[in-house]
């Protein structure tokens, strides 16, 4: 089992190119991801306060 | 399609489509990622290595595919004025550079073992990077302008000129002669990679669009709340100063 891992993570002697481009490829995209969730949030959150300090017209 | 461009229609629309988007996004990926790096065998040639492809190919295609999408919302923008338009250009560029900037790092990283170099000035990689390029001039120019308007026209501009590159990513490894394989996938007489490469290559390009899906759409609803937020509080500042002016000092 624990060789299987072990041969799976070294890819072939190309570990070192394989993983970083996986984890950039995570990095980038997740980083996106996030970051626009967290602005949603922000946005939402300022809308949302606006709306609650005059009548609602919805979202 | 001026009835789903509407931005209070595309609220309610993308309120109901993320989600379904987002799980898609997980799904799609979890099946192309076990297909990329489990079902695929290792290329005869290329060994472990070829697994960079799976992320490498779907990100380069999303890098030309975002901008044919930016430049089409910018012309869409510039000819008919629609809001929703330059929401959906401005959205979307940021996520055309990630892509791209994914799409050279990981090229660069497949180079090293295969080629012998991280980096070689060919017509493929050097027009890709002036993709990158044209992404972040894009972002600056609609940023530099004190006047949004203003700004988003010459975005707009840029982001049509730029277009011309397309093709020429898309051709140069015909045109030219490159170090850069040519097209294996989208060909004349059909793929030419194995089915058990192919389809979690598709897959995981499923996935990217998927992602650039949704997440599109949420910076385009930040966009319009953003949008929204200013005109509220520019009629508050109106209303203030209309009061000001017309009580008596």
């Amino acid at each position: 089992m624990m060789d299987e891992v072990t041969h799976f993570l070294a890819m072939g002697g190309y570990a070192r190119f394989v993983w970083p481009a996986y984890g950039f490829a995570t990095l980038v995209l997740g980083g996106m991801a996030v970051w626009a969730w967290r602005q949603y949030g922000r946005q939402r959150r300022q809308w949302e306060a606006q709306a609650g300090a005059r009548p609602r017209r919805g979202r | 399609m001026n009835r789903f461009a509407n931005p209070a229609r595309f609220m309610r629309l993308s309120d109901r489509l993320i989600p379904w988007c987002a799980a898609l996004t997980v799904v799609s990926l979890a099946i192309g990622l076990w297909g990329a790096l489990f079902v695929a065998p290792p290329d005869y040639q290329q060994g472990e290595a070829v697994r960079i492809m799976f992320v490498h190919v779907p990100a380069a295609w999303m890098a030309s595919l975002i901008y044919f999408l930016m430049a089409l919302a910018s012309g869409v923008a510039l000819i008919w004025r629609h809001p929703l338009a330059d929401i959906a250009a401005q959205a979307a560029a940021p996520l055309g550079a990630g892509f791209t900037l994914v799409c050279l790092v990981t090229g660069s990283l497949w180079g090293q073992p295969m080629w012998g170099t991280w980096w070689v000035w060919d017509a493929r990689l050097t027009s890709v990077l002036v993709l990158f390029f044209l992404y972040l001039g894009y972002i600056a120019l609609v940023n530099a302008f004190d006047d949004a308007t203003r700004g988003s026209r010459a975005g707009a501009v840029l982001a049509l000129v730029g277009i011309v590159n397309l093709p020429i990513i898309k051709f140069s490894v015909d045109w030219w002669n490159t170090l850069h394989q040519p097209a294996s996938v989208f060909r004349m007489g059909g793929p030419t990679i194995d089915s058990s490469m192919l389809w979690p290559l598709l897959v995981m390009a499923v996935a990217f669009m998927f992602y650039f899906s949704t997440v599109l759409m949420l910076r385009m609803r930040s966009a319009i709340l953003s949008a929204r937020l200013r005109a509220v509080r520019l009629g508050a500042a109106e209303a203030l100063d209309a009061a000001a002016l017309g009580s008596p000092s």
